[in-house]
């Protein structure tokens, strides 16, 4: 194709919105609002993702150890964990640093723990990484077996949980999201097919004056981009103030260690930019599916 | 030059348009196709531009078997014939430069030469003054003229024209004419179907009779020759 007819297409599908400008509106309305929501998904569906990924990061194993453990039984237990292979990172925390942590947790009221100091009630603790979250509760089962071993914790709980909704969740967004695309090819095309009734004439008469199939779809690919690149201007525009006025409120807000929203930027331009990919093309899909039928003859 | 040899042409719903055509026209001929309604002139015109292609027999142009080109080949065998029709066709939503125009965007002719030869033939149909206006804001004879213009635009070898004053008044049907006559002169095949007694009779050229879907007259500087 050459560069003149390239520029003509862009013309042609530039004149064509003006031409059938309530049209326009109407694609160009369905681009944003499925944008908006897929923005809103994204936006769910990714923190939610980091979130977890964080608690998942932070997840341990807290391996305690009976009173009366001796120095050697307590080098043979490090020795045991460190022969399990799922386990990235082990470090003793004898019980005068556990004493020392939770007087300090406490604070003021954690003084009157150092009486203790005297007669310390606390345990040993190995505590003890994974690489992988799933593979927390195996390597927890398997400390447990330790000789010398009082107990493991590990907030399995809430891990499993947390995995599990995890999961759901980003099937359940992902789904959604695919759903919300395909509603909105849908409607695009059926915006566009819409006039394109009035236009199918319009086709005929340029097969007939000899012009080829994509001749005659190049205007409808510019007409469908620029309808998907309109329809993300708001989207993205409310992506990028929205999310800096929920970054800002809600960070505060919701000041756990483990709860931090993925940061404004980059994120916020990531996601503007795929929202830009993905209303372009939908709206292109939409405005050439329009076309083939009046294409097969 | 386009030959017809012993073409059929019978529709899905049953109808015989054509049995057993054949005739030969030559380069630079003009040719009137006379008959009533549905003797076959449209069969006998859509064929030779692929909007409809021959149950049996060959139709040839410039030894191009027309009816047995591919699809993708149509496009091309239309750039080479200039058709114009009784309801013009032109794109409504264009001005009348840019219906012009698309004849030579499609076969992606640079701009500047677009632009002084569409200027070129709307003046030569006598309607430089209005390249601005849209079908809708011309009266038929100036439509007719525009889808004139869009046909010769290119140059072609043969002018097809099904009925072109079909929808005209008797003034605007001889300006049309005179365009046919001038763009003959240029060495242009001119085909026209046509159901005009008066313009047959006057402008006298070659006439194919039909009937019932087969020639039953051909004769030069013919005679339009029956009652309507």
């Amino acid at each position: 194709m050459k560069i003149s007819t390239l520029k003509r297409h862009v013309r042609e599908g530039a004149k064509n919105l003006i031409r059938n400008s309530w049209m326009t509106v109407a694609a160009v309305g369905a681009v944003t609002t499925t944008l908006v929501l897929v923005a809103a998904f994204l936006i769910l569906i990714l923190n939610l993702n980091q979130i977890a990924e964080n608690i998942e990061s932070d997840a341990e194993i807290r391996a305690f150890l009976e009173l009366n453990t001796s120095d050697e039984e307590v080098e043979s237990v490090g020795n045991e964990i460190e022969g399990i292979s799922q386990v990235t990172n082990y470090q003793f925390s004898s019980k005068e640093e556990e004493l020392e942590n939770l007087i300090d947790d406490l604070g003021e009221e954690g003084e009157s723990w150092e009486l203790f100091e005297q007669d310390n009630p606390l345990n040993h603790v190995y505590v003890i990484q994974t690489e992988e979250a799933e593979d927390l509760s195996p390597v927890a089962d398997q400390i447990g077996q330790i000789d010398k071993v009082e107990s493991v914790e590990y907030g399995s709980e809430t891990v499993d949980r947390l995995l599990q909704f995890n999961q759901y969740a980003r099937y359940i967004g992902i789904g959604f999201i695919a759903a919300l695309l395909l509603t909105a090819i849908f409607l695009i095309s059926n915006t566009i097919k819409m006039t394109i009734n009035a236009r199918s004439e319009e086709i005929g008469i340029m097969r007939l004056v000899g012009a080829k199939n994509s001749f005659i779809r190049g205007p409808f690919f510019v007409e469908g981009l620029l309808t998907g690149v309109i329809g993300s201007i708001i989207p993205v525009t409310a992506v990028l103030v929205g999310y800096h006025f929920l970054y800002v409120n809600l960070n505060d807000r919701l000041n756990f260690q483990f709860i931090e929203l993925l940061p404004w930027n980059p994120f916020a331009w990531q996601l503007s930019l795929m929202l830009l990919g993905i209303g372009a093309f939908i709206g292109i899909w939409g405005s050439v599916m329009s076309v083939r039928k009046f294409l097969r003859i | 030059m386009i030959e017809m040899e012993n073409v059929h042409k019978v529709y899905d719903n049953g109808v015989t348009a054509l049995s057993g055509v054949t005739t030969k026209v030559e380069d630079g001929e003009f040719v009137y196709v006379v008959g009533q309604s549905g003797a076959g002139k449209s069969s006998f015109i859509k064929l030779m531009y692929h909007e409809e292609v021959p149950s049996d027999g060959k139709v040839q142009i410039n030894h191009v078997d027309v009816g047995n080109i591919k699809k993708r080949q149509v496009p091309y065998l239309r750039r080479s014939i200039g058709v114009i029709y009784q309801d013009f066709k032109l794109l409504p939503k264009m001005t009348a430069y840019e219906n012009v125009a698309f004849a030579l965007e499609v076969i992606e002719e640079n701009p500047r030469k677009i632009r002084r030869r569409v200027m070129e033939v709307l003046d030569k149909v006598g309607l430089k003054h209005k390249a601005r206006f849209i079908p809708a804001q011309l009266s038929g004879g100036e439509q007719q003229r525009v889808a004139i213009a869009r046909a010769i635009v290119n140059n072609p070898k043969i002018v097809i024209a099904d009925e072109p004053t079909g929808n005209l008044d008797p003034d605007t049907s001889w300006e049309i004419m005179r365009i046919f006559e001038e763009v003959n002169d240029t060495g242009t095949t001119v085909i026209m179907a046509t159901h005009s007694r008066e313009i047959v009779n006057t402008i006298r050229k070659r006439v194919i009779a039909m009937e019932n879907g087969q020639v039953v007259r051909d004769e030069h500087r013919g005679e339009y020759g029956y009652e309507d």
